[in-house]
């Protein structure tokens, strides 16, 4: 019945067309907010100095290469750092996925003492920033002889409160304990069918934190900064502090500016390809919408 | 006979279960190791005096809660919270009224927009980037050199460069424009999810009774929309008072001009620099109150979301 009166309303103020064309250019002038540093980005990383040094223009030119050449046989370690950082980034995705969902899964299926108080606890310190207990961690890091290498940024990944959320979220939805009592009767052992049947089904949500995982460790700069400092391990943000207290402006603005794109471009290619499970994983695991 | 089998499934379901130990114990051996341990470690450092004076090192003395009576009355811990809180405010102000407007947008059924997947795309992508590139990216575009400059010189808005990080009021601009870019997209996602979750029927109802648009806004979607609004406001505020990565690069650890955009992140990392552990442990432990309080209110807010779900669920 309600149906019936859905069409144009006189009372609904503004006209449907005039709302819809004040939408687009609402949301034009925000996308081109959104881009435009990203563009002068790339249009300056393809100019040389001398031609950036004349002033802004908006078409590309073909110095990328000189650009890039001389950055990699410059003074800052480019390539190592994006090494580094490639390696850091990956290997927390894999333990932050892995152990998370392992975590999500010991408390989804199983029945054991002092789980509730478990996951009360692991939801109450999902909130804690790891800033305030960096003093503390870097102590014991010095103290174990761990500073300056690429474990504390590592191993720490496997303890993930908020992909563990997101995961168990997950589970509830996609995986029924009739699967897991399936594979028992079959004479599977628990960790097999963790490994073989439990971790294929969680896919989707695997793949969605696995990206947002590398990107944080991709970008995170507080803590690497206090840990790393030999130059071959340092990571793509340390260097662009590097840069950036370093008397800039005497530099060839050409590198810097090629510098920045090669730390921002890969997140960005990685996201036009798989953007749209990841719009779609971010309302999943915040909120329960 | 039924007796003895049920003792057997019993015993069973023990020897399931035993595993659900196994499989939390790395989860919580990496987190006792590298996160709680250091937690209680960082108050228990907030009471000594223990810090570097040229090549000698004070202490560690035990000198009680003189690190936080010092910190207080030093001063600048307020100025510095005062800052953190304007640069959250500037960039958090916009975000939540432009999330809200493109929110309803994207779940307006009626309004049709085309290509909305592509402008949630682009409005998220600023997200994704590292905040210290885009930082420098920023300071390299606004220099005084640089190309925003250049562009506005040649453009006659302005007759000679405008030199953005010696004005207090352009700095913070921008440190607010750079969080508002980086969050605005994320918020209208969660914002759209919680719109899109109303019960379609009441939009319904109240456009039969005559309500215009901004009237079904005020009146419907905003009330129902509670829970996720504090939700967002809570964790973004959580997030505002971690704000490092932008301020840090852009004024290169300075905090200028004249201190205004040091934050309190900054402040611990320079202590944390100048291994100054009683004074950084103090500023940690204060910080982590902050964050648990404001935490605790999610907290309560997570509790009680089950129920209305349940609700609502038997309501479609």
């Amino acid at each position: 019945m309600a149906e019936n009166t859905t069409g144009k309303n006189p009372n609904s103020g503004l006209g449907i067309h005039a709302r819809r064309v004040i939408a687009y250019i609402v949301l034009i002038f925000l996308s081109f907010l959104c881009l435009f540093w990203f563009y002068i980005l790339f249009i300056n990383a393809t100019r040389s100095n001398a031609e950036l040094s004349q002033g802004f223009k908006l078409i590309p030119s073909n110095q990328l290469g000189v650009n890039w050449n001389n950055l990699i046989h410059g003074t800052i370690p480019v390539v190592s750092g994006m090494w580094n950082s490639l390696l850091i980034s990956t290997a927390c995705a894999i333990l932050t996925t892995y152990f998370s969902t392992m975590t999500a899964y010991a408390i989804h299926v199983y029945d054991f003492k002092g789980k509730k108080f478990i996951f009360s606890f692991i939801l109450a310190v999902m909130m804690i920033p790891t800033q305030v207990t960096a003093l503390g961690f870097i102590r014991f890091m010095d103290a174990l002889k761990l500073m300056d290498t690429r474990i504390p940024l590592i191993i720490p990944a496997i303890a993930a409160p908020v992909t563990f959320y997101y995961m168990k979220q997950y589970m509830e939805s996609t995986l029924p304990l009739s699967i897991v009592e399936a594979a028992r009767i079959d004479g599977a052992g628990e960790f097999r069918t963790f490994n073989t049947i439990v971790l294929p089904l969680m896919k989707p949500a695997i793949a969605v934190q696995a990206i947002f995982t590398f990107v944080s460790s991709w970008n995170n700069y507080f803590t690497p900064a206090l840990i790393l400092k030999s130059d071959e391990l340092k990571t793509l943000p340390i260097l662009l502090a590097q840069l950036r207290s370093a008397d800039f402006l005497k530099f060839d603005m050409g590198q810097v500016y090629c510098m920045i794109a090669f730390s921002i471009f890969p997140v960005i290619i990685v996201y036009i390809c798989l953007s749209k499970y990841i719009v779609q994983g971010i309302a999943l695991g915040s909120v329960k919408g | 006979m039924s007796n003895s089998q049920n003792e057997r499934d019993n015993k069973k379901v023990v020897r399931y279960n035993r595993w659900g130990y196994i499989f939390l114990a790395p989860f919580l051996i990496t987190y006792c190791v590298f996160q709680l341990y250091p937690l209680i470690s960082t108050v228990y450092n907030s009471f000594f005096e223990n810090f570097r004076s040229g090549l000698k090192t004070i202490g560690p003395n035990w000198v009680g809660l003189d690190n936080y009576v010092k910190l207080i009355q030093d001063g600048d811990i307020l100025k510095y919270a005062g800052n953190t809180f304007i640069l959250w405010i500037i960039g958090f102000i916009p975000q939540i009224l432009v999330s809200l407007l493109l929110g309803q947008w994207f779940s307006d059924v009626r309004l049709k927009l085309k290509a909305s997947g592509f402008f949630k795309t682009v409005i998220y992508l600023p997200n994704l980037i590292m905040a210290s590139a885009f930082s420098m990216l920023f300071f390299t575009l606004f220099a005084d050199t640089g190309p925003i400059n250049s562009l506005l010189v040649s453009m006659g808005v302005i007759d000679e460069p405008f030199s953005f990080f010696s004005s207090v009021i352009a700095t913070r601009g921008l440190i607010g424009l750079m969080n508002f870019l980086m969050w605005f997209g994320n918020t209208t996602i969660l914002l759209m999810a919680g719109i899109m979750g109303i019960d379609v029927s009441l939009f319904e109802a109240a456009e039969v009774d005559g309500a215009n648009s901004w009237k079904r806004f005020t009146m419907i979607t905003l009330p129902l929309l509670r829970p996720i609004l504090i939700y967002v406001i809570i964790t973004s505020l959580i997030g505002g008072i971690q704000m490092f990565d932008v301020p840090q690069i852009l004024t290169d650890g300075a905090g200028t001009p004249m201190e205004s955009t040091m934050t309190l992140i900054m402040f611990l990392n320079e202590h944390l620099y100048s291994k100054n552990y009683g004074m950084g442990g103090a500023l940690s432990v204060i910080l982590f109150i902050i964050t648990g309080a404001l935490s605790l209110i999610i907290y309560s807010f997570m509790y009680r979301e089950p129920k209305k779900k349940k609700q609502a669920v038997a309501k479609q």
